[in-house]
């Protein structure tokens, strides 16, 4: 329960380097190869050229890599799981397969987080993919207070205790408690929510006058190189399986 | 910019009173006024009125309000806001960022707006660099950041809105002199809005307090009454020692850096602790660990066995005990209310506890009955707690703590941006149950309360 979800961008990550959007761009072909692809092989060779790009985003530390990525390795791990011990024809090889397409959809999105300000990420969206500022900005926004709310709701937890509300063990009333909770935390993300519109309202947020920016996003030929490094894995995975008589298209019979 | 007020009246949708009535105003350009007044008399609403943020939809308003000739929400892009909480006004991870988030939405040119950011980050004395992670900021530093935000779109009229209320004293001071230093030219016209005018009264060229019928200006000299004035505190005999905490220590797993170092306390029945200290020296980890919601690292919290009584098993460490036999021993108070708001009405927010320890439901409603009574609340018995005001949501969190006669009461900055007559409660309500024979812990930054209240004092962080 009280397992602690580290997010945001480490500090001075290579990879941060790379555009946004570019690291988006990748994500898309890499999501579109997993996608379609049911063998074993592609996504090994896609997982193993994300997992050389951990130590670019500062995850080196594998300590600080599980603290980010634990509940992938749990999804990752009951899909396989599951597909293998309820489905009759899928082999043990099918569900270390299916999981592996987990981490390899999923690993992108972990880089992209660790390496990447949010700021950084909403001034590329919103110059680059003319994103409306409304909604990037607004989102941004939003997210600053995630981490409000996580505090938040072990000090909710506490106040419950006082007043003499406590689930034990029953499952039922652990449930009931955690939704009264959510309750109130809903209601207090609701009230400061609507602050922090008032407050952006107050310094002319989407008043109608073209927003500028002041920090800008440029695109190099470093982020054109690094899409095509995707592009290439890609082009990779598909061949090896192909060649392995692994590879299984999922539009195919 | 000119603020003109005539005959002004403010009434929230679905309500039959007047927030505001009878408002007669004129602030000339660069006047820096303040609008003092009890909670619950209009001044938050006058603010919102002038910023032109009142809720446009059912909200009734008559006479005339008008900021440089026309209506506010017109001068809206001349307009600069500091509210309370420093957490819902942040936008950006970065520092500098921030505050050119406002001059971008302006259409500044991006060559134009760093000048602007520095010029307006020195102008409040911001010492950290444009680079400085916006959640790493003491709440002081946020607010000075929010005030730099404003100051950067060079606004005609500043309005603040109880900008200290959430602050300690250290991070109050710095705000204060925060606005002080950027609004020294007088370019701005500028609008405080704040219960407690006294820290005020150095920056300010007119004080007006909002009252029911209207608004009354003081004159120069004038000065608050002090809260603690004329105030009878019923004395306690000494009682039994109830909780004692030997060498408590509380480190959160993987941190190197306890967030409450080894601390011994003792609460006696009759009597007042109170605990000070800085930010960060572990004051509300105290109040935790003494109310039983968390287990000590290293030391014991120990009740005595008056305290323990017929608790399961006879444990006698507060944290071991189910929440049932807790909230009958160790009443506590935190500093958010509504984080321990569990009901729609305040009759059954007071009946909670008193069920929830084992008493049958007539007796509950009854004790629910005689409290609101008791605080004077018994009109509201059937509405929701959210909507009452600060001040009221103040009194019931204590008074929710009170309704189970638990002889140990833990409570964190009860007085926490409260106007004087909500203090004036708090404190003579804590003064009747250390009369009781109760033991009473505060965690607190209020020194009035410390200087009325306090039989022992321990603080935290001191060398």
């Amino acid at each position: 329960m009280t397992a602690s979800l580290s997010l945001g961008p480490v500090p001075g990550a290579r990879l941060g380097r790379i555009n946004p959007v570019a690291q988006l761009a990748a994500m898309g072909v890499v999501t579109l190869v997993l996608l379609t692809s049911l063998d074993a092989v592609t996504p090994t060779v896609v997982v193993a050229a994300e997992l050389c790009l951990l130590p670019a985003a500062g995850l080196a530390d594998l300590r600080d890599l599980w603290r980010r990525t634990w509940p992938l390795a749990l999804g990752a791990t009951s899909v396989g799981l599951v597909n293998v011990l309820l489905s009759d024809d899928a082999t043990a090889l099918t569900g270390v397969g299916l999981g592996l397409r987990v981490v390899g959809l999923a690993l992108p999105g972990v880089l992209l987080v660790a390496s990447t300000d949010p700021v950084r990420l909403a001034d590329a969206l919103t110059i680059h993919w003319r994103l409306s500022t409304r909604f990037a900005f607004g989102a941004l926004a939003a997210l600053r207070l995630v981490p409000l709310l996580v505090a938040e709701f072990e000090s909710v937890r506490l106040a419950r205790r006082t007043r003499g509300v406590e689930a034990g063990r029953n499952p039922v009333a652990q449930a009931r408690l955690i939704g009264g909770i959510a309750f109130t935390l809903l209601v207090g993300a609701v009230r400061r929510g609507s602050r922090l519109a008032t407050a952006m309202d107050a310094r002319g947020f989407d008043s109608g006058i073209p927003r500028t920016n002041a920090r800008g996003s440029r695109l190099h030929p470093r982020d054109a190189a690094f899409t095509a490094g995707a592009v290439l894995v890609c082009a990779l995975a598909v061949t090896l399986s192909v060649r392995t008589g692994a590879w299984s298209p999922i539009f195919v019979g | 910019m000119r603020v003109v007020a005539r005959g002004l009246g403010v009434r929230h949708a679905a309500r039959r009173s007047w927030a505001l009535a009878g408002v007669d105003l004129v602030v000339e350009p660069g006047e820096r006024i303040l609008l003092t007044g009890a909670s619950g008399t209009g001044k938050s609403t006058l603010l919102a009125a002038l910023a032109g943020i009142l809720d446009a939809e059912g909200t009734e308003l008559t006479g005339e309000l008008t900021v440089d000739g026309g209506p506010p929400r017109a001068a809206r892009a001349r307009l600069g806001l500091l509210a309370q909480d420093p957490d819902s006004q942040l936008v950006m991870t970065r520092a500098g960022d921030d505050v050119a988030f406002g001059l971008e939405n302006a259409g500044l040119p991006a060559e134009e707006i760093w000048p602007r950011v520095e010029e307006a980050l020195a102008a409040v004395g911001f010492l950290h660099g444009l680079d400085r992670a916006t959640q790493a900021l003491s709440g002081g530093e946020k607010q000075r950041l929010v005030l730099a935000g404003a100051l950067a779109r060079r606004p005609g009229l500043l309005l603040l809105d109880e900008p200290t209320a959430q602050l300690d004293p250290a991070g109050a001071a710095l705000v204060r002199s925060a606005v002080a230093r950027a609004t020294a030219d007088r370019a701005a016209t500028v609008v405080v809005v704040d219960h407690d005018a006294e820290p005020w009264l150095p920056l300010v060229d007119r004080v007006v307090e909002v009252l029911a019928g209207g608004l009354v200006e003081h004159g120069a000299g004038w000065r608050p009454q002090p809260r603690t004035a004329g105030l009878q505190l019923a004395p306690a005999p000494d009682g039994p020692v109830l909780l004692t905490a030997q060498a408590v220590g509380f480190a959160y797993r993987g941190s190197p850096v306890p967030a409450l170092p080894p601390t011994t306390a003792v609460l006696r029945g009759g009597r007042v602790l109170a605990v000070t200290g800085r930010n960060g020296t572990g004051k509300s980890t105290l109040a935790l660990l003494l109310a039983g919601l968390r287990a000590p690292t290293s030391g014991r919290v120990r009740a005595s066995a008056d305290l323990t009584g017929t608790v399961r098993r006879a444990y006698d460490e507060p944290h071991r005990w189910r929440a049932g036999e807790l909230v009958s021993r160790i009443g506590t108070v935190f500093q958010h209310p509504e984080q321990q708001f569990l009901t729609g009405r305040l009759r059954d927010e007071l009946a909670v506890g008193p069920l929830r320890s084992g008493q049958h439901a007539t007796a509950a409603r009854a004790t629910a009955d005689a409290l609101l009574e008791r605080l004077g609340l018994s009109a509201f018995a059937d509405a929701n707690p959210y909507t009452l005001s600060g001040g009221q949501q103040r009194r019931l969190s204590v008074a929710t703590a009170l309704a189970t006669a638990p002889r140990v009461l833990v409570l964190d900055e009860p007085t926490f941006g409260q106007d004087a007559a909500t203090w004036r409660e708090v404190v003579t309500l804590l003064a009747e149950q250390r009369a009781q024979g109760c033991a009473v812990a505060v965690v607190t930054h209020d020194a009035d309360l410390v200087e009325v209240l306090a039989d022992d004092r321990l603080a935290l962080g001191a060398p």
